[in-house]
């Protein structure tokens, strides 16, 4: 299958690969926001951390990806859009968004989803790290 | 020399036609363009004389008779000529009925065995699917602890397509033939990379095709035994009564021609063409199994053909494996389910998707295959995985020491 150049230049040079450290630092890490969602017999995990500041901003973000072409290219331009933005103005990132910004085809879309749902994953972590209400704690896990 | 970009590893699926098998054809695509049947004039002769001879050259690659060889349109063909047509000559009971018969084969035969079984499954054939070892070999044991009074069909490829391993065809002939039971071997991969010997081997039928012996595509052909036993096989197509009865439609004489050269050719350079293949597909095996932990070659260590390796890569994904080695044309396997590739049943039955998160490649290599590509695929290769693992949440957790597959997974 054809990629779009645009996933073709993600996967080559993903962007913001890493995290804040291994699972069990982030753990204890209230400044740090992380969303783990997919499974590996499905063919994708996602694993993203957020660092969010005392303003509430996103200052870095960090992606993981064990997936295709397409879910690396949506984890790492996720993390693009995300720094910079406040953890409300982030939750307004839609996969849609992500589809049209990569030209994913239709069998691609559930990458774009699960971009979106890591998003969510990790700021509903971050709140409740921070005793703030979870929202959106439930979304991802409904999918 | 500069590579010429991407390189061609997957001369299992098919195979470039040697240009001397080209040359061979040519005349038949125009001034011998006669049908081999019309008995009264030059052109038929002509067409005639070079089916005949190659009928000869296939023959002489497997040590049979030319009288043995059917030629047909491919190994798919062959496959369901053989299992079909004997299981209806061989049948215990008439159409229609159950308790026709009992067949075994494997789980991880071509779908084109696998196929043309499951059909005769529905038509009152019962059919016995031998599940290989985590090593992919079916033996002459597991054969015979299969085998009942109303056996009448044995089918077993002589070496598998996916990891190139190699059952113990000649022990399971023989015990076919002291028990009685017509036995069938799909050789679509052995024959021309390995000597074969329908004598000595005990085979009563044998598929190979044209394409992966570097000849041309929509050929092949079924050797069938004519004494000690002489096999009977209802046709599949019927019509003029070509081939002895068995396939009739005008034949495909340029194919044919081909076909036949290509045998020819691979009767005189198989044996430095395998001490070749296999010291390139060591290099492979060694050089990617030492520069990449968490990776297994598929399939029995020895009992594998020359040019076919299977290796397996943890914490990577097949689909973006694919995308990294995109300078290499080879196939793919996964043996979990992923959302993009479908899982290796082959694979599967050798227990490779036991553990989470593996995905193969498939590397067969060729009569142009040189020792720059395999360095070449080898770096390629390794920069592909080392980049994925970089990125894969998975072999964190591997290195972090935590068993992936305990995790509580939020599937989507």
């Amino acid at each position: 299958m054809a990629y779009s150049d645009k996933v073709v230049d993600h996967f080559q040079h993903p962007r913001n690969v890493g995290s804040f450290g291994t699972s069990t630092d982030v753990a204890k890490r209230n400044d740090v926001g992380v969303g783990i969602v997919g499974a590996p017999e499905c063919g994708d995990v996602m694993q993203l951390h957020i660092k969010v500041n005392e303003q509430g901003v996103i200052e870095d973000a960090k992606f993981k990806c064990f997936g295709c072409g397409s879910a690396i290219a949506s984890s790492s331009l996720a993390t693009e859009w995300l720094k910079g933005k406040s953890v409300d103005e982030a939750l307004t990132i839609k996969n849609t968004q992500i589809v049209e910004e990569l030209s994913l085809p239709p069998v691609k879309i559930h990458c774009s989803v699960l971009a979106e749902d890591s998003i969510r994953a990790a700021i509903a972590d971050y709140r409740k790290k921070n005793g703030m209400v979870a929202d959106s704690a439930t979304h991802a896990a409904t999918h | 020399m500069a590579l010429k970009l991407p390189i061609y590893f997957d001369h299992a699926a098919t195979t470039r036609c040697d240009p001397r098998v080209v040359e061979a054809m040519l005349p038949y695509f125009s001034d011998k363009f006669g049908n081999s049947s019309s008995r009264n004039h030059k052109f038929g002769w002509e067409s005639e004389d070079g089916v005949e001879l190659a009928r000869e050259q296939s023959a002489a690659l497997i040590g049979a008779n030319p009288k043995e060889i059917i030629f047909t349109s491919g190994a798919t063909e062959s496959n369901n000529l053989a299992i079909k047509g004997a299981a209806e000559i061989y049948a215990k009971a008439p159409a229609g009925q159950t308790g026709r018969g009992h067949i075994i084969s494997a789980i991880h035969e071509h779908k084109a065995v696998l196929d043309p079984c499951k059909r005769l499954q529905r038509e009152g054939f019962e059919v016995t699917f031998l599940a290989p070892g985590t090593d992919g070999v079916i033996t002459a044991d597991m054969v015979a602890a299969a085998i009942r009074p109303d056996t009448i069909l044995v089918s077993i490829m002589w070496a598998n397509n996916e990891i190139g391993v190699i059952n113990e065809i000649p022990q399971i002939g023989k015990l076919c033939h002291d028990k009685e039971i017509v036995f069938h071997t799909d050789a679509t991969q052995w024959v021309g990379k390995m000597p074969t010997d329908v004598e000595r081997d005990h085979i009563d039928l044998l598929s190979w095709s044209g394409h992966k012996i570097y000849g041309p595509k929509g050929v092949g052909a079924l050797f069938v035994r004519r004494r000690k036993p002489r096999i009977r096989l209802e046709a599949i197509i019927d019509g003029g009564g070509h081939e002895r009865g068995m396939r009739s439609g005008t034949l495909n004489v340029t194919g044919i021609v081909g076909f036949g050269k290509a045998c020819e050719l691979c009767q005189h350079e198989m044996e430095h063409e395998r001490e070749r293949l296999v010291k390139f597909r060591r290099k492979l095996e060694t050089e990617l199994s030492r520069r990449i932990e968490v990776t297994q070659v598929n399939g029995h260590a020895e009992k594998r053909l020359p040019h076919v390796t299977n290796i397996s890569f943890g914490f990577v994904e097949g689909e973006s494996l694919m995308m990294g080695v995109k300078d290499i044309a080879c196939s793919s396997g996964s043996a979990c389910t992923s959302a993009s590739l479908e899982p290796s049943y082959v694979l599967k039955g050798l227990g490779v998707g036991d553990e989470l998160a593996h995905s193969s490649l498939r590397l067969s290599l060729g009569r142009w295959t040189t020792e720059e590509e395999v360095d070449f695929a080898i770096e390629q290769i390794v920069a592909a995985v080392e980049h994925l693992r970089l990125m894969s949440p998975l072999f964190d957790l591997h290195k972090e020491g935590i068993d992936i597959s305990k995790i509580q997974w939020q599937a989507h």
